[in-house]
């Protein structure tokens, strides 16, 4: 199907990292079965460093690689790093998404600051509120 | 294995139509509007072709119009009604929830003019009540507009029913037959209808050919401005090819339809038998009163979009009433109005055979889409909370 690109495909067929962490250092999910699009990501974090990171996903084939791709982008990186990823870095990673699609890579960015905020919040860890805004996912604002 | 099981989209196109298409395109290249013998003799091929097709609805060849399809033939039967309607001061038109968009969408444009549009709901059967529409018809109602069979769920509607009510209060009726016509027995007079919309591609004729049927006297305005073509509600020069295939396949259509609703009945009981077992799924509609090619489900948990892209690696062609696959917000408004809510109609199947499907290839989809299922559910975390009870089972 040519509505996705080669990579998008790849990782929606052979998702990386899909599963669980059991006691997980940090779970987020965002997104709503209403919209169609739920992701639950978890991470082990070792000093500062995300060793492991696992996601579950309910969604489309763009949401699938969207969690397949951004998984793959922090896993080993310091929490700053994967803090500073954007939906617009999962999307170019994919080799880009289709416009109605962006949404996905969205999702994907705003799972990962949920679940290194759960950390935060679990360790009692000070945290910078400004790197975690209101859901920017016009999508499931819409729908809710 | 290579399985086409989308024939509610389109059908691959019959041989007998394919041949007619190549010897008309070849003999009669003519254009039936030219004086000379080439005009002419394109002239009398599009009048055969009309009395056949005027033949196997049950109407008079004048009450034939071809057009481009599906679309079109809804678009002007319901904006002729309601602007004939219009001028005797009637604004009122009665639908139901579950058209498809050429008919909604063509409402949605006259409700921004002024109209009023009543659209009737359906039970979880995906079946419209004939009283329901009786009791909104009034003397404000310039047009009642229901489907024959449901797009998406298969669904055969009472339009005999509601066209009878229709004729004995005097209201203009049109039925959108482009699921039916070639699937199920179609007779205008049977049916009570001064409208009847069909389209070529659902029943093995070229896609961008169709009909509308127009009762004799009932109004009818044109879309296109330009030539005399089709008695001067229809310009531009007949497609007489498409028109000539159209003929052809909807021929053979009907004289199969014992043998093919015989063989696909089968199939398609056989197929929603398989499709049952997977846990915590539902048939979408009326189990019987269906096409009998239409198989439709709902998997909870799942996504459509990722379900049809797993079924096609797998060599399945199919379809889905979910959000992502329609590029919108929203799962199919058909099965919001059967009552599926949101996280499940963004699940959703649609299967549809043709007479080719074998048994051999209904096992092969039975078998491959509960595989994908179980795949996808096994990576969603709406899946997870169902079944560690964090929410509720809805199917």
């Amino acid at each position: 199907m040519a509505l996705y690109s080669e990579k998008v495909m790849d990782h929606f067929k052979n998702p990386r990292n899909v599963g669980v962490i059991e006691n997980a250092d940090g779970v987020g999910e965002v997104g709503n079965a209403k919209c169609g699009d739920i992701m639950k990501i978890y991470l082990k974090i070792e000093d500062g460093i995300i060793v492991d990171v696992k996601f579950e996903t309910f969604g489309c084939g763009s949401a699938i690689a969207s969690s397949s791709m951004a998984t793959e982008l922090i896993k080993g990186k310091p929490l700053s790093e994967a803090l500073s990823l954007t939906n617009k870095a999962v999307a170019e990673a994919l080799d880009g998404l289709p416009a109605y699609k962006m949404h996905c890579s969205v999702l994907a960015e705003e799972a990962i600051k949920a679940a290194i905020l759960d950390y935060y919040k679990k360790n009692n860890i000070p945290y910078d509120e400004s790197l975690f805004r209101e859901s920017s996912c016009a999508h499931c604002a819409k729908t809710e | 294995m290579f399985v086409y099981a989308d024939n509610a989209a389109t059908t691959k196109v019959r041989p007998a139509a394919l041949r007619a298409f190549t010897e008309v395109a070849e003999t009669y290249f003519g254009n039936p509007s030219s004086l000379h013998t080439a005009g002419q003799r394109a002239q009398e091929e599009l009048t055969r072709c009309r009395e056949k097709i005027a033949r196997l609805l049950g109407a008079e060849p004048r009450e034939i119009y071809f057009t481009s399809g599906g679309s079109e033939s809804d678009n002007q039967a319901i904006l002729s009604a309601a602007y004939a309607g219009a001028r005797k001061g009637k604004k009122k038109i009665v639908s139901t929830a579950i058209e498809h968009h050429a008919v909604l969408h063509t409402l949605e444009k006259l409700k921004k003019e002024g109209f009023e549009v009543i659209l009737l709901p359906v039970g979880t059967d995906g079946i419209v009540k004939a009283e329901d529409a009786a009791r909104e018809i009034d003397e404000n109602t310039c047009l009642v507009s229901v489907m024959l069979a449901n797009n998406e769920i298969g669904t055969i509607q009472p339009v005999a029913e509601i066209g009878a009510v229709c004729r004995e209060k005097k209201v203009p009726f049109h039925t959108d037959a482009v699921q039916a016509v070639g699937h199920i027995p179609v007779d205008v007079k049977t049916l009570g209808c001064d409208y009847l919309a069909l389209s070529g591609h659902k029943f093995g004729a070229p896609r961008g050919v169709g009909a509308l049927y127009v009762r004799k006297g009932a109004p009818l305005s044109s879309l296109i401005e330009g030539g005399a073509q089709e008695r001067g509600k229809r310009a531009g020069t007949e497609n007489l090819p498409a028109i000539a295939a159209m003929a052809a396949a909807l021929e053979e259509a009907v004289n199969n339809l014992p043998a093919y609703t015989r063989k696909v009945t089968v199939l398609r009981d056989r197929l929603i038998e398989k499709l049952s077992a997977i846990p915590h799924c539902a048939l979408n509609g009326d189990p019987k009163k269906r096409l009998c090619n239409n198989v439709s489900f709902c998997f909870e948990g799942i996504e459509g979009e990722s379900l049809l892209l797993l079924l096609d690696e797998e060599g399945i062609c199919a379809s889905s009433g979910s959000a992502c696959t329609s590029g919108s917000l929203d799962p199919s408004h058909v099965l919001l109005a059967i009552g599926r809510v949101h996280d499940v109609a963004h699940g959703s199947l649609r299967l549809t055979l043709s007479e080719e499907t074998t048994e051999e290839e209904v096992d092969y989809i039975a078998e491959k889409v509960g595989y994908v299922v179980s795949y996808l559910r096994n990576m969603s975390p709406v899946w997870r909370d169902l079944t560690e009870g964090k929410r509720k089972y809805i199917l």
